[in-house]
């Protein structure tokens, strides 16, 4: 009934209601990454390095820019022998029992404005002794066919196609050779690939993708029997999944997806439990008076001239925190901040309230006066203050993250902040790697705000207009 | 009766808040001679406040309905607009004592200088011309005329209490309203402003609206009385008829609850507590806790006029209305 | 009278005052000498203006406050300077109802968790018990019918119900004495006649005794037996009630009955004798005879410099004035 009422009030401040929403939504958002992806292989997958996200492009927006881009930007295409996809086909030939040719023909169809950023191919053979022989070719859309390279393969191959130095030599004396013109820059292997054979391939902004089907054969020789090839070709595009990826071809869904249930429990706990812990000291300081005030409020006022900041730096060169251990040390070091002077100041007020005297009448002692009648009639009053230092809390763990004194381990909103701006993201232009995770902060803290402002007419309604 | 001097007529103030509209006043009427005193008696959150300040036009700002007459001399004051109201009734003709008036005094702010400010804004006065007059009205309330240069804490809450009766005595206002002007004081020093007031009445012929939840207290100005209760006047009456032979049972009933000093009487009280006034009974507002309650008395009591003017709120009066 | 319920003699208050930490000390002598009876289901009254320390007297018969000096005898025991644990006995013989209703009841407990708070501290445990005594103690103050008021909290009641319930809560120990302190000075007119009869009920059925601490004189005839006029932090007169009224003898006591109105239309003609000035502040109060300033009885010579004591003039008539030595 009073929930009820209570929560009538607050849904006459459209902020409350805007500022719930968003924190409803962030807390679905949370239960769901706990639920599908546990923290354990989250942050496994964070760590796991880059021959893990091997498939993944480099340093890629979201995919779902090319809604706002006229010109498409190219999607990763992953095809494999072990996939039974549409257009992988395998053909073994067993030659007199002897040795054996593995025909694999892979083709996709290629309709993006804009040329990929890499193509690599990677093989798996089971052979015993010697290495087969293959023959990688390319046939572009008009059937022209470019052998791009001879080798014998290792167990565990990978063909970095963009990579090969000699092949792109080749071609570019080809072409130059074909229009008796010099490239101007440097062409990507790519771009060579899938550009249209004219004179705009000399201009890298000119330069148009030759759209079609494309196919890439693999005749491998093996000489000895019973010779399996697992082969995979990957087109790398230039946009990759809901959140982009980074540096290290990482998906920043993971880090943004789990930055929400990390900054919530971050802040939520730091701010509740600072605020009640300086709550109780200030009732203490504030009830007992006398010595106890003073010691109180002289370790209060050192800790208010501690610079907050360098002392968490300190503390870090010594010890590699971890969230937990982060979130220990923040407290301690609010714990004694300003708040308890406010708190204190409060309860000198309640304390001489009528019915706390009553209740030293009737026989309450010191721990139940402050447990059981100073402190409740404060509670309320605070919890403006609390959902509105969630924020601060959320906002401290991204800075503290970006200084490098985040949890190493840890997928978190600041810590993309921190990739992001070791490697440059704003000078290369990848806005998404910045923007994704600030939209998340500034979202999370400010529905706390006009959470907490709402609340705060409602419980301090001296505030309030009418 | 003599000239009507004050006349209000059906006079309505509600205001709005978040739980509801507040009747705060609703349909009141009475009217006052020259150089007498009303008092107007009520319990808490009767709305006798509000009337107060509904006379003076210093309405909540979230005020919904505000209409009746108030005439003044004649003059209907709710004909006037703002900017006449200002300045040529409110704070010059007619003043108000606000509740706990002794707060309302700046800490920071001479005596004098916060005692001419009308003076100096409303009727364009020299400044020097204007701490005249504060000397020599602070010397009528029998304040000595040095403490213009004292600021307010350096004066005990009596003599406070004499400043802000001076402050409204500066403009020769013709009624002055005053809003439990003695609620924060001791028994002497209340004794002492009632004195005071007395004298005021006498000798500078203003007439008062005295504003008092004290029953004994407001004999010691009253000619007339009203009592309110739930945001309605339930009788007007003349003091020696009130104070000896109340009419409405609720006046009735208020009088057995005072105690006397002097002599021996039964005490009595009103159970149960007066409606609230975001949604007041529909028929008489004090029917549920009257011990004369019958029939009719679900319906609203229209003013039964008794003599001269006076009224009670009352079906039991049905008959003697001419 | 048999023999006392409380006995309080030379009873001291003091409060330390310091400007800065190397400033003067000085003291607020609120409680300055104080002594009175209270007979087992007796009702007096101590009656002053603010600040005249009589509210500080209550306290500290109630040891909310430490005395300074003086005795407080509660039932043959001195309880003037009890230990913690001991003193848990004292609260639970005692009972304080205080001026402001509201004020004096947790705004965040339903009544019955107010209720409940004293017999939890007071070590009973057992939830039907509590429930039980909760239900008598509300039922002696009419709050009835209980289903309707057990569950809701303070601002929920008129200020006529929030004092039955303070009033219910320092009854539920069942205490042998109870301190009042303006317990309807905030209050209607309407309802303070019934606060006071229901005061004065429970006093006469169950074995209570009452200190009525009030500034209005016109209540006391009414609901105590005996009169203590308190001025400047001194007991200036006692009497019972009937002679007191009808034969003031101290002229504060005096001017206190003369300025006090009844409802009468014909005191709006009479201006009343008023004492000049203000209570002196009891940091340095006037020497002799506190109330020598503003007495129209003053003797030069005599009221200014000693104080006189307290004598009897008449059956349990006592007055602190040169005039009657």
């Amino acid at each position: 009934m009073l929930l009820k009422d209570f929560f009538k009030h607050l849904l006459i401040y459209k902020s409350a209601f805007a500022g719930l929403i968003i924190i409803l939504i962030l807390v679905g958002l949370s239960i769901y990454t706990i639920v599908a992806l546990p923290y354990e292989e989250a942050t496994k997958l964070w760590r796991a390095g880059e021959q893990y996200w091997l498939d993944n492009p480099r340093n890629s927006p979201p995919s779902w820019i090319n809604f706002f881009l006229s010109r498409k930007l190219p999607e990763t295409i992953v095809l494999s022998t072990d996939r039974n996809q549409p257009g992988v086909s395998k053909a073994i030939i067993s030659v007199e029992g002897k040795f054996s040719v593995i025909r694999v023909e892979i083709s996709f169809n290629y309709e993006y404005d804009d040329f990929p950023s890499e193509i690599n191919l990677f093989f798996k053979s089971n052979f015993t002794a010697s290495a087969p022989k293959v023959t990688v070719s390319w046939i572009k859309p008009n059937g022209e066919e470019i052998i791009l390279k001879i080798f014998l393969i290792s167990k565990d191959y990978s063909y970095y196609i963009s990579n090969d130095e000699n092949l792109v030599r080749d071609l570019i004396s080809a072409i130059s050779k074909k229009f008796n013109k010099t490239f101007e820059y440097g062409a990507p292997l790519p771009l060579l690939l899938f550009a249209q054979e004219d004179e705009s391939i000399f201009n890298p902004n000119t330069a148009k993708v030759t759209k079609g089907r494309y196919k890439l054969q693999i005749e491998a020789i093996c000489f000895e029997t019973g010779i399996d090839l697992f082969s995979k070709l990957v087109i790398y595009g230039k946009v990759h999944g809901w959140a982009g990826t980074d540096h290290l071809r990482r998906d920043l869904g993971i880090a943004l997806l789990w930055g929400a249930p990390i900054a919530l429990s971050f802040g939520v706990t730091a701010s509740a439990s600072t605020a009640l812990i300086q709550m109780f000291i200030g009732a203490i300081s504030a009830w007992f008076g006398g010595k106890m005030d003073t010691i109180i409020q002289r370790i209060t006022e050192v800790f208010m001239i501690l610079p907050f900041l360098p002392v968490l730096i300190m503390i870090s060169t010594f010890y590699k925190f971890s969230i937990m251990v982060l979130l220990v040390v923040v407290i301690a070091l609010t714990m004694f901040g300003s708040g308890v002077k406010n708190y204190r100041a409060m309860f000198l007020q309640i304390k001489e309230f009528p019915y706390v005297e009553a209740a030293k009448a009737y026989g309450a002692d010191s721990l139940r006066i402050v447990l059981y009648y100073l402190i409740p009639k404060v509670l309320p009053t605070i919890i403006p203050s609390i959902v509105l230092s969630v924020a601060d809390f959320v906002f401290l763990e991204a800075a503290l993250a970006i200084l490098g004194l985040g949890d190493p381990l840890a997928p978190t909103w600041g810590k993309i902040i921190d990739d992001a701006f070791t490697n440059g993201a704003l000078y290369k232009g990848l806005y998404y790697w910045v923007l994704e995770p600030s939209i998340m902060l500034a979202a999370a803290s400010l529905s706390f705000a006009m959470l907490g402002f709402a609340l705060d007419k409602i419980f301090n309604p001296k505030l309030k207009e009418i | 009766m003599g000239e009507r001097h004050l006349s209000i007529k059906s006079l309505v103030m509600y205001y709005r808040t978040l739980r509801g509209e507040v009747k705060a006043v609703d349909d009141v009427s009475f009217s006052l001679p020259k150089g007498e005193t009303i008092a107007v008696i009520g319990e808490s959150g009767c709305g006798k406040s509000s009337l107060a300040k509904s006379i003076i036009r210093l309405l909540p700002r979230n005020v919904s309905v505000y209409k009746g007459t108030i005439l003044f001399n004649g003059l209907n004051l709710m004909d006037l607009d703002e900017e006449t109201f200002t300045k040529e009734i409110r704070w010059t003709k007619i003043t108000y004592v606000p509740q706990a008036a002794l707060n309302s005094l700046n800490p920071i702010i001479k005596i004098g200088d916060q005692m001419i400010e009308p003076l100096l804004l409303h009727q364009k006065m020299s400044k020097s011309e204007a701490l005249e007059r504060a000397a020599k009205t602070l010397k009528a309330v029998g304040v000595n005329e040095a403490f213009l240069h004292h600021y307010p804490f350096e004066l005990s809450g009596g003599m406070k209490q004499r400043v802000i009766i001076a402050m409204s005595l500066l403009t020769n206002p013709e009624l002055m309203i005053l809003d439990e002007p003695t609620s924060s004081l001791d028994v002497l020093t209340q004794a002492n402003i009632m004195n005071l007031l007395k004298s005021i009445k006498k000798e500078m012929k203003i007439s008062m609206v005295f504003i008092t939840h004290d029953v004994s207290l407001s004999s010691e100005l009253a000619d007339k009385v009203a009592v309110m209760y739930a945001g309605q006047i339930i009788e007007f009456s003349d003091a020696e008829a009130f104070y000896n032979n109340p009419k409405h049972p609720y006046s009735q009933k208020l009088m057995e609850s005072v105690p006397t000093l002097r002599t021996d009487k039964k005490l009595g009280f009103i159970p149960g507590s007066p409606p609230s006034l975001l949604d007041p009974p529909r028929g008489c507002r004090f029917a549920d806790r009257c011990p004369f309650a019958f029939e009719k008395c679900v319906k609203d009591p229209p003013i039964m006029h008794l003599n001269e003017g006076f009224y009670a709120k009352c079906w039991l009066y049905e008959k003697e209305s001419p | 009278m048999s023999s006392p319920l409380l006995y309080v003699e030379n009873l001291k208050e003091y409060f330390e005052i310091r400007r800065g930490p190397f400033g003067k000390r000085s003291y607020v002598k609120a409680v300055d000498g104080v002594s009175l009876t209270l007979a087992g289901r007796e009702a007096i009254s101590i009656v002053g203006e603010s600040g005249c320390g009589k509210t500080t007297l209550g306290k500290t018969i109630l040891r909310l406050y430490e005395p300074t000096d003086g005795k407080i005898i509660f039932r043959g025991r001195d309880v003037t300077h009890l230990g913690w644990r001991e003193l848990k006995w004292y609260r639970r013989e005692t009972g304080l109802v205080q001026q402001d209703p509201f004020g004096a009841l947790p705004p965040f407990m339903t009544v019955k968790r107010i209720l409940e708070e004293p017999l939890a501290i007071h070590g009973i445990k057992d939830r039907k018990e509590r429930e039980k005594r909760v239900y008598k103690a509300l039922e002696r103050v009419k709050l009835t019918p209980i289903e309707d008021f057990i569950n809701k909290y303070p601002h929920m009641l008129s200020g006529g119900q929030q004092q039955r319930l303070v009033i219910a809560r320092s009854i539920i120990l069942e205490p042998k004495m109870i301190v009042a302190d303006e317990p309807v000075s905030m209050l209607d007119a309407s309802v303070r006649i019934e606060i006071l009869k229901l005061l004065q009920d429970l006093q006469r059925r169950y074995d209570l005794s009452v200190i009525y601490i009030t500034h209005d004189l016109s209540t006391t005839r009414y609901f105590s037996e005996r009169i203590y006029i308190m001025y400047a932090a001194h007991i200036v007169e006692s009497a019972e009630t009937k002679e007191m009224l009808v034969n003031p003898l101290h002229p504060y006591t005096r001017a206190l009955l003369n300025v006090i109105p009844d409802p009468d239309p014909s005191n709006r003609f009479m201006i009343k004798e008023v004492p000049i000035g203000e209570p002196p502040n009891l940091i340095n109060p006037p020497a002799g005879c506190r109330f020598n300033p503003r007495c129209p009885n003053f003797m030069k010579g005599i009221c200014d410099t000693k104080e006189p004591s307290l004598i009897e003039v008449g059956k349990g008539h006592y007055v602190k004035c040169w005039l009657y030595d």
